[in-house]
């Protein structure tokens, strides 16, 4: 089903038409606005009337998250104060939270969008929403909150933590669709096996997954596991917050960009430029009706594609396809490339390895040293030192044979990693580089 | 005729042995006998002891990856050549030791010694067949 099927549907002529009319008239609010913006403008000599065309999105400069940081804490907002009703900023664990504001409209936006995200996963008005995504600043929370009722389901506004008291919750108000990490979602899952809780004995049915990156092999684990369908969302306080793009429940391949409020394009990280459809490349968006903070041509960060085959559910929107890591994330081990979803690949194809992992990067001498630390379960454990010797080699060698890089295999005793109610601590980098 | 044997699995870290003692102490559960093997990052600790169920739940209880071994317990001539002669029979009769470890009585004549085979049940039938003594788990246990 279809929340706004008006929108969701139209034709790519008549999206890419209103897409421009957007983007002509955020680009003169934000030239006359927000001061920053008009000297980046004026700065690359560039005038709201140069935007004739959509492909002209490409004349404007971009937003990177050091400038909402240098603008800390609302020097990008467009509107003035007393329009801002909201108020979320991210969690600043890699420097200054970046702060982002909305206004009455915004808020309204939002919750429309997360309210066709929910849809889109399979959820109705008749379903219970357990959300464990945190309320508060992070946008996770309040976000799907506002969308599920939006929706008119039932909220349980549960948020992180307590989670013996989440299974026993699950279970006793009977939730259909869960929303938080897909990493929260495997940890729930051995909570409940601990109190004796089967997962597939409940009416859960759905779960939304986001706010970190994830992977397909990840997504059998929780849908075999938890016994429902694993659905990907995507978004980012900066742009909003969740619902930017959302998996159908049909297809379940490429999460569809909400393209009416959001334009999206493809760039080579390196040099900046625009990439051909279907490359491979940083995602960046400008937000087309965002009117407490607009940002024009923000950089995610995030490696993806973009795929404008129409899908069979019946969206027109472009899907992007899952998230495969972040630019700024992306470790350099000895010139190659990796990214830490492609480690999780390799270890839950090797003999179905738990999830649970941790990459630890050191510099010995000149060189990069990658050392993974992998829990051993009671499915891998065996009492012959040799058994277990021969299990590091072949995660060694698959990983080598995959990303083409050495790394050290460590087993670890179970739960000996620090488990998150938020986003996974995958990287432990200690070059200080 | 086989006996019960915890396996429990280590990080190579300070004081991760002695969590395993003070659980097994405070069950009330005692040890008969132990062997740890290990590597550089991690090690095996194998353990017989006086209660397996409650021994293993304990341990599970606080995290340890538990698993359950099946061992061979023989008791062997505690003089020159004892050992020796029970090896060579199983090198005779193609039964590989995984590994093994022993332990002496001072009350008896025997020694005891923990077997792990790859084949279990033939080196059971071998050891029959050339009437070596097999302790019995329940008598393992106890000792």
């Amino acid at each position: 089903m279809i929340f706004d099927v008006d929108k969701e549907t139209l034709p790519r002529e008549d999206l890419e038409a209103l897409q421009l009319r957007r983007l002509k008239y955020l680009v003169e609010r934000t030239y006359a606005n927000v001061p920053f913006y008009r000297n980046k403008l004026d700065e690359s000599g560039v005038k709201p009337a140069d935007i004739r065309k959509l492909s002209d999105v490409r004349l404007l400069p971009f937003t990177e998250k050091q400038d909402l940081r240098n603008n800390y804490p609302f020097g990008l907002f467009a509107v003035p104060k007393e329009n801002v009703v909201r108020i979320h900023a991210s969690s600043g664990t890699t420097g200054r939270a970046t702060v982002v504001g909305y206004t009455a409209r915004d808020v309204d936006n939002w919750a429309q969008l997360m309210a066709r995200s929910f849809m889109a996963a399979g959820a109705t008005s008749q379903d219970i929403v357990h959300n464990a995504y945190g309320y508060g600043l992070f946008t996770g929370g309040l976000g799907a909150h506002y969308g599920a009722e939006r929706l008119g389901a039932t909220i349980v506004p549960i948020s992180g933590g307590s989670t013996k008291r989440q299974v026993m919750l699950l279970k006793d108000f009977g939730a259909t669709v869960i929303c938080c990490t897909p990493s929260y979602a495997l940890y729930l899952f051995e909570a409940a096996q601990e109190a004796g809780i089967d997962f597939a004995s409940l009416p859960l049915k759905v779960g939304i997954f986001g706010a970190e990156p994830w992977t397909e092999e990840m997504r059998k684990e929780i849908e075999s596991k938890l016994q429902i369908k694993a659905i990907d969302i995507y978004g980012l306080s900066e742009i909003m917050g969740p619902g930017v793009a959302i998996e159908c429940v049909e297809a379940q391949s490429g999460l569809h960009i909400q393209e009416d409020h959001f334009l999206a394009e493809i760039i080579d990280p390196d040099t900046g430029e625009q990439l051909p459809p279907g490359s491979t490349g940083e995602l960046v968006l400008t937000t087309l009706t965002k009117e407490a903070q607009p940002l024009l041509r923000y950089r995610t960060r995030d490696i993806t594609s973009l795929d404008c085959v129409p899908c069979r559910c019946g969206r027109t929107f472009a899907r992007m396809r899952r998230v495969k890591g972040r630019s700024d994330d992306m470790l350099i081990i000895r010139g190659v490339n990796v990214f830490p979803s492609q480690i999780e690949s390799i270890l839950l194809e090797t003999e179905g390895l738990a999830p649970h992992y941790q990459l630890v990067i050191r510099r010995e001498g000149a060189l990069d040293m990658l050392e993974i630390n992998v829990e051993v379960n009671e499915k891998l454990f065996s009492d012959e030192i040799k058994n277990l010797q021969r299990l590091e080699a072949k995660i060694q060698k698959n990983i080598k044979e995959f990303l083409g890089v050495t790394a050290k295999i460590k087993l670890v005793e179970p739960k000996s990693i620090q488990r998150s109610e938020g986003k996974a601590k995958r990287i432990i980098d200690q070059r200080n580089i | 005729m086989k006996a019960d044997q915890l396996s429990i699995f280590l990080e190579n870290r300070a004081g991760r042995l002695a969590e395993v003692t003070k659980s097994l102490s405070d069950a009330g559960i005692n040890i008969r006998a132990l062997s740890l093997a290990d590597t550089s990052d991690f090690g095996i600790l194998r353990l017989i002891v006086s209660d397996f169920e409650k021994a293993r739940q304990v341990l599970k209880e606080k995290g340890f990856t538990v698993g359950r071994t099946s061992v061979v317990a023989v008791a062997v001539p505690d003089r020159p050549g004892g050992l020796h002669e029970l090896l060579e029979l199983f090198g005779k009769n193609g039964i590989n030791v995984e590994y093994m470890y022993a332990f002496v009585q001072q009350s008896g004549t025997n020694a005891t010694i923990i077997f792990r085979f790859d084949r279990t049940e033939q080196a059971i039938e071998l050891l029959q067949a050339n009437n070596i003594t097999i302790i019995p788990s329940q008598k393992l246990y106890s000792m």
